[in-house]
């Protein structure tokens, strides 16, 4: 039996629609109705929501069939899908290595051909990162495309649920299904209602703007540079236009997501308390002992580590310091963004700056995991869209470009992809 | 440099604070690795103020009363329940 997913299932569709005969797998941060969403955490292991998120009444409307509930990073905290309290989930292309996270489980299930599609969620790379370590694409749409309704928070101003593929078009083609305003999340926009995402998946590069992400390219391993580099080299030949840009603010990118990430992620998980759902803390001592019990004994090392820093960077003497340059980082992102889409059509970037790990190989300093996310933050900070795509291989682990575009410029990542897949 | 000295009272005091019970090897390689990581976030100090004006919509409804979830719903997912109730330690 495979390790991409938690809890396998049947859902069936509920009428016919553009997904029929679609298996689909489910991170399991995204609540279904009567079947477990455990969030890869001992908190949520014997949790079955009451109600459906919003993205899983389209996809039933749509005629989808659920066959899993995915592995993850406990609360999505994990760029490996290593600190799961289910246990790791390997990587189909290389069973000694990850297979990136946090929707290490729904990228793997496509990869390996148990799902036809599925769902993960990004907050600061989620879909991007797996897709890209297992060879898939992955798409990380603009805040408020995507309802979150039913989603667990772990960040909610970073986060959105996307689609993971074996093609573009088919990602495009569920995005489509999932994307539109929902009175449920207050967040979402009128720009997601009636899309045609698939329709952009023409492979249309000619007279297209590329702007190339010096910065994260530089940064990456040499053996992922130079597939980016020579895929880009591909697109200028066939009419695109390849400019360089260099964003003095991504070199913060990192810090400032993991303060406001750890930041939310203090104040969302505060919910788990062993009364309503969960684990028990028992019945000894007053109401803060047993929270207190209850939170060590479901939550894993990483999900208290970031719980506790988050704690740290809004207290009352830090939380200048930390949380309002964060702020003052991830505007100042988004203005530098918004300046480059005035010199090119979609910026581009490899998606992982490494090779997927082996297992084990990425846990034991903190930072050093954090860092591996430096590509993919800088998109959620500043709520664009963007896309991982296959861009070929490097000592036969896959390479994964990563175009981004400007707010609710789908069209523009997607049709780019086409062109390179 | 940093001025972020993490020893593992501050950590236990942070964990207090945060409601999470922690042993005392955890609060100690805590302790290390928050160093790492304050030491990090340390640099933030560089970047500008950004003035911004966020584009904000009233996106309010009307306080109509609207279907939910039924109390044998509410209460399915508790460990302990009483009488249609959550149960809790005592109050106090």
């Amino acid at each position: 039996m495979s390790d991409a997913f938690i809890t396998r299932t049947e859902i069936d569709g509920d009428a016919d629609g553009p997904l029929d005969d679609q298996r689909i797998a489910v991170k399991d941060n995204i609540s279904t109705d009567g079947t477990r969403t455990t969030c890869g955490s001992a908190m949520l292991a014997e949790y079955v929501p009451p109600y459906d998120a919003t993205v899983i009444e389209r996809l039933k409307r749509a005629g989808a069939t659920i066959v899993g509930k995915t592995n993850m990073d406990e609360f999505g905290m994990g760029t490996t899908t290593e600190s799961s309290h289910f246990g790791p989930t390997t990587n189909p292309i290389d069973e000694e290595r990850v297979p990136g996270g946090s929707s290490g489980g729904s990228a793997a299930a496509v990869a390996a051909g148990e799902a036809d599609l599925a769902l993960g969620t990004d907050t600061g790379g989620s879909v991007r990162c797996p897709a890209a370590f297992c060879g898939v694409v992955g798409i990380k749409p603009t805040y408020g495309l995507v309802s979150r309704y039913g989603l667990v928070a772990y960040a909610n101003s970073l986060e959105q649920v996307g689609p993971l593929a074996p093609t573009v078009e088919k990602a495009a083609e569920l995005l489509d299904v999932i994307a539109g305003p929902d009175e449920r999340d207050a967040t979402t926009r009128s720009e997601g209602a009636d899309t045609n995402y698939a329709s952009a998946a023409d492979c249309d590069i000619d007279g297209t703007t590329i702007g190339v992400l010096t910065d994260l390219v530089d940064g990456a391993d040499e053996r992922v540079a130079a597939v980016f580099e020579e895929r880009i080299a591909e697109l200028e030949e066939r009419g695109a236009e390849i400019r360089e840009i260099e964003l003095d603010s991504l070199a913060h990118a990192v810090r400032a997501y993991y303060v406001i990430a750890m930041s939310e992620a203090s104040s969302n998980l505060a919910r788990f308390d062993g009364v309503r759902y969960g684990i028990s803390g028992g019945f000894d001592g007053d109401w803060n002992d047993a929270f207190a019990r209850a939170r060590e004994a479901g939550f894993g090392s990483e999900v208290k580590r970031r719980v506790l820093l988050g704690t740290y960077a809004l207290s009352a003497g830090y939380h200048d310091k930390y949380y309002e340059k964060a702020q003052d980082t991830r505007a100042w992102i988004k203005q530098e963004f918004d300046a480059a889409f005035e010199q090119a059509d979609v910026l581009a970037s490899p998606t992982m700056p490494v090779l997927p790990p082996k297992l084990g190989e990425s846990l034991e300093e903190p930072l050093q995991h954090y860092l591996m996310d430096a590509n993919t933050v800088p998109v959620n900070l500043a709520d664009l869209p963007a896309i991982s795509v296959p861009a070929g291989t490097a000592d036969g682990l896959p390479v994964g470009a990563q175009f981004v575009g400007p707010a609710f410029g789908e069209r523009a990542v997607i049709r780019a992809a086409s062109a390179l897949e | 440099m940093s001025d972020a000295s993490v020893d593992p009272a501050t950590v236990a005091h942070v964990a207090d604070l945060a409601r999470v019970d922690l042993d005392e090897d955890e609060a100690e390689a805590f302790a290390a690795q928050f160093a790492d990581v304050l030491d990090y976030f340390e640099t933030l100090d560089e970047v500008p103020e950004i003035d911004t004006e966020p584009e904000l919509v009233n996106v309010l409804r009307t306080d109509e009363a609207r279907e939910s979830l039924s109390q044998d719903e509410a209460l399915r997912n508790a460990p302990e329940t009483e009488d249609g109730y959550f149960e809790g330690p005592p109050v106090g």
